[in-house]
């Protein structure tokens, strides 16, 4: 069951847009900060596949800029 | 059953990756704010009462706000009108109210007795020790007596030890762990300008174009000042140079990381002097008017025997024979010295010696846990010096502390063998003006340092001490060749009383164990890094019986006789002691803020004249001190001149050989403080971090067939411990050495090291020894 946190970075203007996109997957948690353009987002997937799908499908958001991993745990259960 | 258990696992796991997330987000953006998670724990409708203290870690001295609610504090924040972190915390300050509320904290005096604790009044406890004390000083004389306190005293606890046993009693026998960390830096300000403490303020990073970092790993040790630094980079474009001889996350995060090989930075800071003198970047008007030329003592050897002595003995020289001295020191010479490359030596020094770009060093332990330790801190103000880059914003060498109040209680307060608040011990006009503030006769405050901290566990185990007060420290973890000093202090005949907040290995082996108010559970005040003193209310009440420090040793003071001296109100003690203590520092090149300042704002540094906190020491635009009439005054010595100092490279004590071929260095992480004592007890921090490891670089691990999590054996001339492996983790160590942390009381590295120190400043060397690396 991988668990991973993110910093997502929006481009310039468009944290509202990342913010938006990101909410319609299920397996993530977002927690937009309130003051500056950086997304902290949490992922937890059944199994590593699912984690390299949600992946991709998360890189592929338009408004995004940066994806930049900061913790990754793989917990049994 | 089990299903729950999984999802309170998997919920624990996804805080823990918000955790992280929120930590490393703060380091990037200074201020950051995620207020719907931050406020997450304060209880729905809560009515807070929020209130300003320094966080209790550290030494950057951060403001923190914390939020009581019916007698228990329940929240805490950045105080976004702090200067020190503007809203800012790091992982161990938000979390640092927990460490109020560990299951075991000390509530109740414990008395061995046949080898078992029991339980007794403070009163009892306190009258013991008095008593104990007294009979003590009468069968082995006053210097059989010591106190061995901490940075993280509050200025009232080290002022009021001070009193005692310097004033009324009349032994030098007081020693802060200071001395493990401090003691370097103060021997390096006093030997090169005379006074104590860095000359520039944090307000210096919002100046700087280049940062260099000596041996700093700032990403874990300063968080926050670390991220103002990122944010400078993020809004100027700042360089920040990571010079080490380990990669972490600082190197990571740095423009350019710079690997030397261990104790040569010595070589390769006379290199870059070199460098300046030989490319005319030299600032000849600003030396001519300003600096002086001296060397000293060398092959001074490394107080690896008991009862060592070393005194300096300076001798001006001229700016010729120093320029001479650095012949020795080309960038080809030092590069083979320090493995570091005749290129990145030319590039430090062209960023020192280029006129448009204002340069800040900072250094903490690297330089200042290092057998010549004194030596270096020399040097690298040697670079400012002979580049005039100091005293200005953003020009500034600052040394950073590791504790909260290493500056403001042990380097102000002078809780060290040879310190008085204002002066030395061996200072006959010191000692009476000292006297005369303590009403004490000034024969009672005798002319001689005794021991340094080395050779004050030295003197226990021997038995020249027979009783020693520990309080806010764990030396049984933190002291360096462990074994002995620890064995010194279990002798039948020797008394040892503890103070502290939760049971550790030094309690374990205390005869009396006084439970201690923690932090914001008393009134006191901390002095950080850049010389700012902040006061904190008490805001809660201790647990059980826990007495602030301050208040047990007035106790103990008043049980010995000592009534007239220690007056003070059980009410305003706090405030009559820091008034009383004030008067050492009176006049405009120390005076301490008056405490309604303190309590108003996030506190002021000192020099405090004419209602205003000075930034910039020995720079006539903004020390009212200088008096000299020219743009820049060093008055810490007769001439009014800072010195430039000719300091050799010399090895360490004890270097690689055939039998130990690995380096052995310790250090901290960020999630725990120090010896773990409180951090430990945070779940969020111990789980983060539960035990020590020891760090390989990868080339050795492969050759040794050592993966991550293999059992690995350390043996140096000492002990030998066994330990998990880190490979391609946090750090990464150059080749041939290997890094150990020295948080975990389960795996003490300090049973390996050696109680090498720097001769000048007694601080032990906890960087370099030899070690024998095996997979087990």
């Amino acid at each position: 069951m991988p668990i991973k946190s993110y910093l997502a970075h929006p481009h310039s203007g468009m944290k509202e847009e990342l913010v938006l996109a990101l909410s319609q997957f299920s397996e993530c948690d977002i927690f937009p900060s309130e003051n500056k353009d950086v997304v902290i987002l949490i992922t937890e997937t059944a199994t590593t596949d699912e984690d390299d799908k949600l992946t991709e499908k998360i890189q592929r958001i338009s408004s995004l800029k940066l994806l930049a991993m900061v913790s990754g745990f793989n917990s049994p259960n | 059953m089990d299903h729950f258990k999984n999802i309170n696992r998997r919920k624990f796991v996804k805080q823990m990756a918000l955790l992280s997330a929120m930590s490393a987000a703060a380091t990037m953006f200074p201020g950051i704010i995620f207020a719907e998670e931050q406020e997450k724990g304060i209880p729905a409708g809560a009515n807070l009462d929020w209130k300003k203290a320094p966080c209790r870690f550290c030494g950057v001295g951060c403001g923190v706000l914390i939020g009581t609610e019916n007698g228990k504090a329940v929240a805490v924040k950045g105080d976004p009108k702090s200067p020190v972190n503007k809203g800012l915390c790091c992982v161990k300050g938000y979390h640092s109210i927990m460490a109020l509320y560990g299951k075991d904290r000390l509530t109740k005096p414990l008395v061995k007795k046949n080898g078992t604790y029991v339980e007794t009044s403070m009163k009892e406890a306190l009258d013991l020790v008095a008593s104990k004390m007294k009979e003590t000083i009468s069968e082995n004389g006053k210097d059989s007596v010591a106190i061995y306190g901490s940075g993280q005293w509050t200025i009232p606890d080290g002022y009021a030890a001070s009193k005692l046993f310097k004033g009324c009693i009349g032994t030098n026998n007081v020693e802060a762990n200071a001395r493990l960390c401090m003691a370097t830096a103060v021997t390096g300000f006093l030997s090169s300008f005379g006074l104590d403490e860095p000359m520039g303020c944090y307000e210096d990073i919002d100046y700087a174009d280049v940062f260099v970092l000596w041996g700093n790993n700032m990403a874990e040790m300063h968080p926050v000042l670390f991220s103002r630094l990122l944010d400078q980079r993020l809004k100027r474009g700042v360089k920040i140079i990571d010079f080490a001889t380990r990669t972490t996350r600082t190197s990571m995060a740095s423009d350019k990381s710079i690997l030397f090989k261990p104790q040569t930075d010595l070589a390769v800071a006379n290199a870059i002097c070199y460098e300046i003198i030989h490319n005319g970047w030299m600032n000849k008007a600003f030396v001519e008017e300003h600096c002086n030329f001296s060397k000293g003592l060398t092959n001074m050897g490394y107080g690896l025997e008991d009862n060592y002595a070393f005194t300096d003995k300076p001798e001006k020289i001229s700016f010729e024979d120093y320029k001479t001295f650095l012949n020795d020191y080309t960038p080809e010479k030092a590069a083979q010295i320090s493995g570091v490359s005749v290129k990145d030596i030319k590039l430090l020094a062209s960023y020192f010696g280029d006129p448009n770009k204002k340069v800040m060093s900072l250094w903490c332990m690297g330089m200042n846990q290092h057998s010549r330790g004194t030596w270096v801190n020399n040097l690298v103000y040697n670079i400012h010096l002979l580049t005039g880059k100091i005293s200005e914003p953003g020009n500034s060498p600052f040394s950073l502390t590791g504790q909260p109040s290493a500056c403001g209680t042990v380097r102000e307060v002078g809780t060290l063998t040879h310190k008085l608040p204002h002066g030395v011990v061996a200072n006959k006009k010191h000692r009476e003006f000292a006297a005369k503030i303590w009403d004490v006769p000034v024969e009672n405050i005798s002319p001689k340092p005794t021991y340094h901290t080395v050779e004050m566990f030295r003197a226990l185990d021997r038995g020249d001490i027979r009783f020693m007060w520990i309080q806010v420290t764990n030396p049984f973890v933190s002291m360096p060749k462990l074994n002995r000093y620890r064995a010194g202090a279990e002798k039948d005949d020797r008394f040892i009383v503890v103070s502290d907040v939760y049971p550790t290995p030094t309690t374990d082996v205390a005869d009396v164990i006084l439970p201690s108010a923690m932090w914001v559970e008393r009134e006191g005040m901390y002095g950080n890094s850049e010389r700012r003193t902040q006061y904190f209310e008490q805001m809660l009440e201790p647990p059980g019986e826990a007495m602030s420090d301050t208040m047990q040793l007035i106790e103990v003071a008043k049980r010995m006789g000592f009534e007239k001296q220690f007056y003070y109100k059980d009410e305003t003690h706090i405030e009559e002691i820091y008034n009383e203590y004030r008067k050492h520092h009176e006049g405009d090149k120390h005076n301490m803020a008056p405490l309604e300042v303190l309590k108003s704002q996030p506190g002021a540094l000192w020099p405090y004249v004419n209602g205003k906190s000075t930034k910039w020491r020995y720079n006539a635009k903004y020390d009212p001190a200088c008096s000299n009439g020219k743009d820049f005054h060093f008055y810490g010595l007769p001439d009014g001149k800072a010195v430039i100092w000719q300091r050799p490279y010399e090895p360490a004590a004890e270097e690689p050989d055939e039998e130990y071929p690995f380096w052995l260095g310790t250090g901290r992480v960020v999630e725990h403080w120090h010896t773990g004592s409180m951090t430990r007890r945070i779940p969020v921090l111990h789980q983060a971090m539960p035990k020590a490891y020891v760090e390989l670089h990868p080339d050795d691990a492969k050759r040794m067939q050592i993966k991550n999590g293999d059992n690995v054996k350390l043996t140096t001339r000492r002990g030998q411990i066994i330990l998990p492996a880190a490979i391609d983790q946090r750090g990464i160590p150059a080749p041939m050495q290997v890094f150990v942390p020295f948080f975990d009381e389960s795996k003490l590295i300090n049973e390996l090291t050696l109680d090498s120190f720097c001769p000048i400043s007694k601080e032990p060397d906890y960087k370099k020894c030899a070690v024998k690396v095996e997979k087990v």
